[in-house]
């Protein structure tokens, strides 16, 4: 009984996968934005996972920058939704259509 | 290539059933979480759901001894990120809104499903049969095996390989800081619209008082100054003209 790369790298695609699914199936922007996170989260369970079995440190030097750009993502998403929500009372992203041509 | 497999897997720790039970109870906790993302329609449970998810995450990580990273996921996600999410959630009162049986567009659902199904399906398959590349390229990188840990290998690779990616992060974050600051802060027009409502709110007041049998003209003018501070000018409006210098008199005083 071993845990081998390919189960570590079927539990990412699973995940990605299921972030994928509830990215495209939901219409709340902050749901999406937490399927994002379950997105990144799946990438960096593969980055680890390979960096142990390659015994390569940059797996994991892009697991950090992937959670730095992940924090600085959702500020300003979530900023943005904020900013939407003052002109109308809805997070609901088929009502967002202002710029629409 | 499997000379080096073996040198390597004799490095490594040999992975036996314990470690195979944290990771069929890991996978497990990970997609509870990420069905209850998903399938959740309140925001505030789809929020937890995704804790779950992340401490799962972290356990994987520590099962692939990755210490350092298990406690920044735990950290960054679990105590800011998702503080984050249940913040807005709390503060826009978003919760029980959102609509699952509508769907604007026909046939998207199913049309996802099997997308990501065969996305996901493709690259088990490429992933099952596939050699990956464990060998040369492995050579090239950074151990992870150092003198000092892994928190030092870390810390000596992003300061030293990852340099440039480093100042660019922190760019990146003074960028989104401001970012921040602009997108929510910077409506000054619409918060002053909002304080200008509020007081266009309590006019109705002033004019009920304008028209009420002793109508404030027989007021001096700081009284009804006053009067329009206390917020309760219809009612003090109502009564004799004399008693009403003080702004903040019930009604049972004013009868006095």
């Amino acid at each position: 009984m071993t845990v081998s790369l390919q189960w570590y790298i079927g539990l990412s695609v699973v995940l990605f996968g299921m972030g994928a699914l509830g990215l495209l199936i939901r219409r709340n922007v902050l749901v999406m934005y937490m399927c994002i996170e379950l997105m990144l989260n799946a990438a960096n369970i593969a980055f680890v996972a390979f960096a142990e079995k390659l015994n390569d440190i940059g797996g994991q030097a892009a697991v950090f920058f992937v959670l730095v750009v992940a924090a600085a993502e959702v500020v300003v998403g979530l900023g943005i939704v904020v900013a939407i929500f003052r002109r109308r009372p809805d997070t609901t992203v088929d009502d967002l259509h202002m710029m629409k041509g | 290539m499997t000379g080096f497999l073996a040198i390597h897997a004799s490095a490594m720790v040999a992975t036996t059933l314990p470690d195979a039970i944290v990771f069929a109870v890991a996978a497990l906790i990970i997609l509870a979480g990420a069905v209850g993302v998903i399938v959740e329609r309140n925001p505030v449970h789809s929020a937890l759901g995704l804790v779950i998810a992340l401490f799962g995450v972290a356990l994987i990580f520590l099962l692939l001894k990755d210490d350092f990273l298990a406690a920044v996921q735990i950290i960054v996600y679990a105590g800011a990120i998702v503080v984050l999410f249940l913040f807005v959630i709390m503060f826009l009162g978003v919760d029980k809104r959102e609509v699952i049986a509508r769907e604007s567009l026909r046939g998207q659902r199913p049309l996802a499903l099997a997308l990501v199904l065969l996305a996901a399906v493709g690259i088990l398959l490429l992933g099952a049969g596939a050699h990956y590349a464990l060998g040369a390229s492995a050579a090239t990188g950074t151990a992870t095996n150092q003198p000092g840990g892994e928190v030092a290998a870390l810390g000596r690779s992003i300061f030293t390989t990852y340099l440039l990616p480093f100042e660019a992060t922190a760019a990146l974050f003074i960028i989104a800081i401001l970012g921040a600051v602009v997108l929510t802060k910077g409506r000054g027009t619409l918060s002053q619209e909002r304080r200008e409502d509020s007081p266009a709110g309590d006019e109705p007041d002033d004019v009920s008082m304008s028209d009420g049998p002793g109508s404030s003209e027989d007021l001096d003018v700081g009284a009804g100054e006053q009067v329009e501070g206390s917020g309760s000018a219809g009612e003090v409006a109502s009564v004799s003209t004399s008693v009403v210098r003080v702004p903040g008199a019930t009604s049972q005083e004013v009868e006095e």
